[in-house]
């Protein structure tokens, strides 16, 4: 994990869940709800978890009706949905099936940090930080949005991931 | 009522809710499920209706009596027990 080009946290050669979990202790949080979370959420949500700890991004975020979340993925939520069809040979997981949107990766950070402003979830078929970009400008244009935390999280059906996140303001 | 059902229960709560760092013995027989105790949420309670059924075959058609039997593992067992096939 990077942060502005700095090592923030490492932990080579380990499987995605071993990963993932070794960096939400990193974090030293009480967030219980993290270890329900499909794997693309959990990628999202410690990627701005990350990006929201540092103090001076914080201050500026006062006003969380005016914060929006404007991020992209490819694969959607395919891994979730696989994992959900699994279950539907019997009784299918309520669990899991929360977790087949790939917006749900914007409704969880939304929960955890109190944000309120407009979310969205693009699937790019490449990354494309220009269409970010772009689209994250004219929001701050219209007035209704100070700051957005933008950028891809992805996580696809053979266990590839990756998550590029940062907050774009005025 | 079977301590071994509770402690069954709670085991079985863990795996299925994915309650991370939690073992049998954190959980108190006779604490809230939901709320201030163990926390539970809505999709929570979704999952132990899936469980009674896959593992105890009982299906829940009265939500009332679904609430009840969810207070706590205790509620849960003695439910089970009246209930099972």
């Amino acid at each position: 994990m990077l942060g502005d080009g700095d090592e923030l946290f490492s932990l080579a050669g380990e499987e995605f869940a071993v990963f993932a979990k070794a960096v939400y202790k990193s974090l030293e949080i009480d967030y219980p709800k993290f270890y329900k979370m499909s794997n693309m959420c959990k990628l999202g949500f410690l990627a701005s978890e990350y990006l929201l700890k540092d103090v001076n991004i914080k201050e500026k975020l006062v006003d969380r009706s005016r914060v929006a979340i404007v991020l992209a993925c490819k694969a959607s939520s395919l891994q979730a949905d696989i994992e959900y069809s699994k279950t539907m040979g019997e009784i299918p997981s309520p669990a899991l099936f929360v977790y087949t949107l790939a917006n749900i990766v914007t409704g969880e950070i939304a929960i955890r940090h109190g944000i309120k402003g407009e979310e969205l979830m693009l699937v790019q078929q490449e990354y494309d930080k220009e269409q970010l970009s772009d689209y994250v400008s004219t929001l701050i244009d219209e007035g209704n949005t100070d700051f957005c935390i933008t950028g891809m999280v992805d996580y696809d059906e053979n266990h590839h991931y990756f998550a590029d996140v940062c907050l774009l303001g005025r | 009522m079977s301590i071994d059902l509770r402690e069954k229960l709670k085991g079985e709560l863990i795996e299925q809710l994915n309650l991370e760092d939690i073992s049998p013995a954190d959980i108190e027989s006779s604490a809230a499920l939901f709320g201030d105790g163990l926390g539970l949420d809505s999709i929570d309670a979704l999952e132990i209706i899936v469980l009674l059924e896959k593992e105890y075959g009982i299906k829940i058609s009265d939500p009332s009596a679904g609430k009840e039997a969810m207070a706590s593992i205790d509620s849960l067992a003695a439910f089970i027990e009246k209930n099972r096939k």
